[in-house]
């Protein structure tokens, strides 16, 4: 019966690299995607455009829809996944933005990746804050490819932030500050409060 | 563990996107890919990681029959955490796998609304079998079916050569 009891225990490691695993696909997708348009694209322009430079610019600029599309994937997840927090923890409406930020790092982060990214590098107007990851579930079998060093590869989280404080009233810049996946030493999300959307209740209600 | 829920919604916006894609592919003329291919290989692939790590302590298998029991336990428990509600064979090479209860149909209906979508959740799913099985060896056709949600019936074909 050893078996089944360290099955218990490892059972959510698992459940975090199905995702993991899935995220990696999806990225991989995207990837081909953007590639195969790049290379039809770089047929037809060839006879206009000198080749090097045209090539630089259009990676880069693939690149970037790419980490659009990324953040917008996430903000989709966001917006929904907002609704299973406020459901499943106990967590109310929060006054600042230093109890988001504390809320986000201790109870969201530990809830669906299961660590707690540390909170730092306030700004002085107390409107910004660091979120640095020590280890990131997202990137565990994750190597970027030379050709693909412009690319943000959690770019989702960014996304599911954005997305989930929205529907909080928040609106937040989310965005990589250092990503250990292109050679920085930690993984730092910086977050900027915007400001707070206002709330259109209809006539009547409280 | 909450983080199934991660799970689900990125699953849900990887179907969404897969489609989009497939539909400006078919504009464009110049690739054309089916959507259902593109999950299922995706989902083959992670499958093949899935198994690996599943299987890293478990003694070897003996025979095609023992490796469905480890796919419907295991395997199910550690992804969708529940068991396969119902496994069927007519030894001859074919597997049922009913799940009365397909977590990744839940949130849908439980009824027959939204039947018609069904196929493209089940896709990735479909190609992560594939892909678990393929890496222990055993090669399959595996297509789902859907008379009733969040029911769900999963029929593997193992393929000799």
């Amino acid at each position: 019966m050893s078996r089944q009891a360290s099955r218990a225990s490892e059972s959510k490691k698992m459940n975090s690299e199905l995702f993991t695993l899935t995220y990696g696909a999806l990225v991989t997708q995207l990837c081909k995607d953007y590639e195969n348009d790049e290379e039809v694209n770089k047929q037809l322009d060839k006879m206009y455009v000198e080749i090097f430079s045209y090539f630089l610019l259009k990676t880069r600029m693939n690149v970037l829809t790419k980490n659009v599309i990324f953040n917008h994937r996430g903000y989709n997840i966001g917006v929904r996944l907002i609704e299973d927090f406020l459901a499943r923890s106990s967590v109310g409406r929060c006054h600042d933005f230093r109890e988001t930020a504390d809320v986000i790092a201790k109870v969201a982060f530990k809830m669906y990746l299961g660590i707690t990214p540390s909170v730092t590098n306030w700004s002085p107007a107390g409107d910004e804050f660091s979120l640095i990851l020590e280890s990131n579930p997202l990137v565990d079998f994750v190597e970027l490819p030379d050709n693909h060093s412009g690319l943000v590869y959690s770019n989702l989280l960014c996304g599911v932030l954005r997305g989930a404080l929205e529907m909080v009233q928040m609106a937040v810049d989310v965005k990589f500050a250092q990503d250990t996946l292109r050679g920085d030493n930690v993984t730092e999300i910086r977050m900027k409060f915007i400001k707070r959307i206002e709330e259109n209740l209809p006539a009547g209600e409280e | 563990m909450a983080d199934n829920i991660f799970f689900e919604f990125l699953h849900m916006e990887m179907v969404d996107y897969v489609y989009k894609m497939d539909v400006s592919r078919e504009e464009h003329e110049q690739v054309k890919m089916n959507a259902i291919s593109t999950l299922e290989n995706m989902g083959f692939r992670v499958g093949q990681g899935l198994i690996e790590r599943f299987t890293k302590d478990t003694p070897s298998f003996k025979d095609d029959l023992d490796v469905m029991k480890f796919l419907c336990k295991d395997f199910w428990v550690n992804v969708f955490r529940k068991q396969i509600d119902n496994l069927r064979t007519n030894h001859q090479g074919t597997y049922v796998l009913q799940d009365s209860k397909f977590s990744l149909l839940t949130q849908f209906s439980n009824r027959k609304q939204y039947l018609l979508e069904a196929p493209r959740y089940l896709a990735y799913t479909c190609g992560m079998v594939r892909g678990a099985l393929s890496n222990l060896g055993v090669d399959s056709i595996v297509t789902a079916e859907v008379s009733l949600m969040p029911a769900c019936k999963f029929q593997v074909v193992i393929q000799r050569s």
